[in-house]
């Protein structure tokens, strides 16, 4: 298994009550195998290029990178049915992507134009897409969990089967508001899916010195909210939680804990040197875990693409990412009369 | 000595109470802890239990009789080996209803509890919204509140309310009574003591589209969801550039109740005044209350709607109207007046209101200006105001320092220096966490006299 080199190995694991345990990594087809290597090849080539214009000073303020956890979003993405919803925190370029928002306006918004997703007003923290489903992009650490648990609300208000996918990390974890709705979550039997992505550390601080209880499937137990380990470094595992997740939400039985046994090759954030672990770690993960070449290795073996297929492949999502850029480093500035607009309504 | 059992106070802010029950019959004997009595007061039912043992030797307030005054005697309790017929003798003749003088330990108490409930004397003068001719019915605060939301929940099946106590119980103070029989657990729903995570569950579901109402039991508790109301309520519009915003109204009781001390008695409106992509509206008359209610609820932006515990049970003319729905953002004039302006909100209106009226007595003709919304500000009524009368005083029960009265001043000061006579004096709750002795509470709140002698001050009296 791709997380063997861990301490604490992915494996399959039953809460015990709720008879749920870690599925097996989804049979892809060649079909999702190629759409799942698009897919988490754009945001990589995307979020490089963030950071190259970064460096260029074309993108300001915080950028958090999602290199190395592109499986998570990408699996869970092929799990979804049209309105399921999905929110995030501020690492969310990734998300943003898989729920097909365009990079042209997310780059845009990065780079604070009047083409980006939020008109120039939100940047790389701040955005959304009420056509999308996607609801954010938010700069608090958690608070997007009590928004996740009302976009469920609504959902069982509605009573429309969608479900919301609330996605905080391994830090946000230790917030009190996330046990809040944990806790009306479960009591309302809410359709959503807490996916945390447990990349190790909390921006500079890891997950043993910041969390008593390091098995977070497990944190949900006194709400009666059952978990399980994913690896987040495989996405066909992703999809198969993913699966099991919706339809378990889907069935009205409730929250449920996907905990994403991820990594981040970058550092927390641009401005983040990244000294709190060493060059070794992230050598090991990226040589032998990285989501996409997983999939091309599997592609190549399988004899399902070619070298200069995948190469193909890889010149589409140059080029798409290039054009992102270029437009978001052309594109005009909002008019300063903006700053006076979307106050209230 | 036969014992004097006592109309007992049996909420913060409670004067008198409705005698609706007696348990127990004249020559009946009574334990500790027997229920001798039911008493209704303004936020519940309760039951009278007795302290000591005896015979209930005579019942002095007869079951049915309303306005009973907290410390009324209601019944006598004859103790072992006294004479029941010779116990209740010459009590009773005391009047115990609350149009008749109350004893003076009696009035000493209210006077502390509640330094400013009675109902103001003032004429009101015509609200412009209003048509003229439409019959009014006399109405209380929390019942104005509760047929705004019941009105728009009937209109409305996105509006739903949610909070702690708001279905089963009816409401800590019974805004939502019979919310819970007419609309069903799905649209009126009980949280579990968890404000920053509802808070964020109602934004949530505001971002998804439905109007969420949010009842926090009072709005010092709001502080644990202020992140929620500030940093996701009130910014999304602006951070998604138009795309998505949160259409929910929080509401509950705001600032200083009765003797409940330093962490229930605080005015939030210059607060949640600072925020941008809030409304914040602040209603002092049940039609006020209710008209502002309904349109916050209408009005796609996230609305802070502050209430006062204090006003809760005070009636006011309610217009009998089909829809009756006021615009937020403007002020009301309570009084015409010309010789001084005085500017309030809220509970504050009760000391603008009471302070006019004697001032009339001096010769002086104050007009008031109840604001109503606080944000935004009508500071074109304010300013018109102040065009005619010259002078300016506003009044407040907040914390003084970045008070809304200062921000008035402030505008005022650069908009209209040239027809000042005088400066603004601001009044405000004093610079101290509230106290919770009854002669300190009261010293720590605005009072009528502050009002006089600052209108006084101004108009060079």
């Amino acid at each position: 298994m791709a997380t063997a080199a861990r301490k604490a190995p992915a494996k399959s694991k039953s809460d015990g009550k709720s008879g749920l345990s870690a599925p097996k990594p989804a049979e892809f087809t060649k079909d999702e195998e190629l759409a799942a290597y698009r897919h988490m090849l754009l945001i990589r080539r995307f979020e490089e290029k963030a950071g190259q214009l970064y460096g260029m000073g074309f993108i300001g303020g915080f950028c958090h990178l999602y290199i190395g956890q592109e499986a998570v979003v990408t699996g869970m993405k092929m799990a979804l049915i049209d309105g399921d919803q999905m929110i995030t925190a501020y690492r969310d370029h990734g998300h943003m992507l898989a729920m097909e928002l365009s990079p042209r306006g997310v780059m845009a918004e990065l780079t604070g134009r009047r083409g980006g997703l939020s008109r120039g007003k939100g940047g790389s923290m701040h955005m959304f897409s009420k056509e999308k489903h996607f609801y954010g992009g938010h700069g608090i650490v958690g608070a997007q969990v009590s928004l996740g648990t009302g976009l469920a609300f609504a959902n069982r208000y509605r009573d429309n089967n969608n479900v919301s996918l609330t996605y905080f990390g391994d830090g946000a974890a230790n917030q009190g508001q996330v046990y809040e709705s944990f806790n009306m979550a479960s009591l309302w039997k809410l359709p959503v899916i807490y996916i945390i992505e447990n990349n190790r550390y909390a921006m500079g601080t890891s997950v043993s010195r910041s969390s008593a209880e390091t098995d977070f499937s497990h944190r949900g137990a006194s709400f009666k909210i059952p978990g399980i380990q994913v690896d987040g470094m495989d996405v066909r595992a992703v999809k198969a939680a993913g699966d099991l997740a919706t339809e378990w939400c889907r069935a009205g039985n409730g929250p449920l804990i996907l905990e994403m046994q991820t990594y981040r090759y970058r550092g927390h954030s641009m401005s983040d040197p990244a000294k709190y672990r060493s060059k070794e770690e992230v050598q090991k993960m990226r040589s032998e875990h990285d989501p996409i070449e997983q999939v091309k290795a599997r592609l190549i073996e399988k004899k399902w693409a070619t070298e200069d297929e995948l190469k193909t492949v890889d010149k589409e999502v140059r080029d798409i990412v290039a054009d992102a850029a270029e437009f978001a480093q052309n594109d005009a500035e909002p008019d300063p009369s903006e700053l006076w607009t979307d106050i209230v309504l | 000595m036969p014992i004097e059992i006592l109309m007992p106070a049996l909420s913060p802010t409670m004067e008198e109470g409705n005698l609706s029950k007696w348990l127990k019959n004249e020559g009946d004997k009574v334990v500790a802890g027997d229920v001798i009595a039911e008493i209704e007061t303004d936020k519940a039912t309760m039951e009278v239990e007795a302290v000591d043992e005896g015979t209930l030797a005579k019942i002095v307030v007869p079951a049915g009789t309303e306005g009973v005054k907290v410390n009324a005697v209601i019944a006598v309790l004859a103790v072992e080996g006294e004479d029941t017929d010779k116990a209740g003798e010459g009590i009773g003749e005391e009047p115990a209803k609350a149009d008749a003088a109350a004893p003076a330990p009696v009035a000493a108490k209210s006077e502390a509890a509640a330094p400013v409930a009675a109902a103001p004397k003032t004429e009101i003068a015509a609200d412009p919204d209003i048509p003229a001719g439409t019959e009014m019915v006399s109405t209380t605060v929390r019942e104005a509140l509760r047929d705004a939301m019941a009105e728009e929940m009937r209109r409305d099946g996105d509006v739903f309310v949610m909070g702690e106590e708001v279905a089963e119980y009816q409401g800590a103070y019974k805004i939502t009574q019979g919310l819970l029989q007419e609309f069903g657990p799905r649209r009126v729903v009980d949280t579990p003591i968890t404000e920053h995570g509802f808070a964020g569950v109602g934004v949530g579901a505001a971002m998804a589209g439905l109007k969420p109402i949010v009842e926090f039991m009072t709005f010092n508790f709001a502080m644990q969801a202020i992140d929620q109301i500030i940093n996701s309520a009130a910014k999304t519009l602006y951070m998604s550039g138009g795309q998505m915003g949160a259409p929910i109204v929080f509401r509950g009781p705001n600032g200083a109740a009765a003797r409940v001390a330093a962490q229930h008695s605080q005015c939030y409106a210059a607060w949640y005044s600072h925020i941008p992509g809030l409304k914040v509206v602040m209603p002092y008359t049940a039609a006020d209350a209710k008209g502002l209610l309904k349109a916050a609820i209408r009005d796609p932006n996230p609305i802070i709607f502050l209430e006062n515990e204090i006003l809760y049970g005070q009636s006011f003319d309610v217009p009998k109207l089909d829809d009756f729905v006021l615009p937020i953002g403007k002020a009301r004039i309570h009084k015409q007046g010309k010789d001084v302006t005085i500017v309030s909100f809220g509970i504050g209106m009760t000391y603008a209101v009471k302070a006019e009226a004697e001032l009339r007595g001096l010769g002086i003709d104050a007009e008031i200006i109840d604001l109503r919304t606080i944000r935004p500000l009508d500071l074109d009524t304010i300013i018109a105001s102040v065009k005619k009368t010259n002078r300016l005083v506003v009044v407040e029960e907040g914390f003084p320092q970045s008070s809304v009265g200062d921000h008035i001043a402030n505008q005022v000061s650069q908009r209209a220096f040239d027809f000042l006579d005088a400066p603004v004096i601001t009044i405000a709750g004093k610079d101290v966490p509230m106290p919770y002795a009854a002669n300190l509470e009261k010293l720590a709140l605005p009072n009528v006299g502050e009002v006089i002698e600052a209108v006084k001050a101004v108009t060079y009296r």
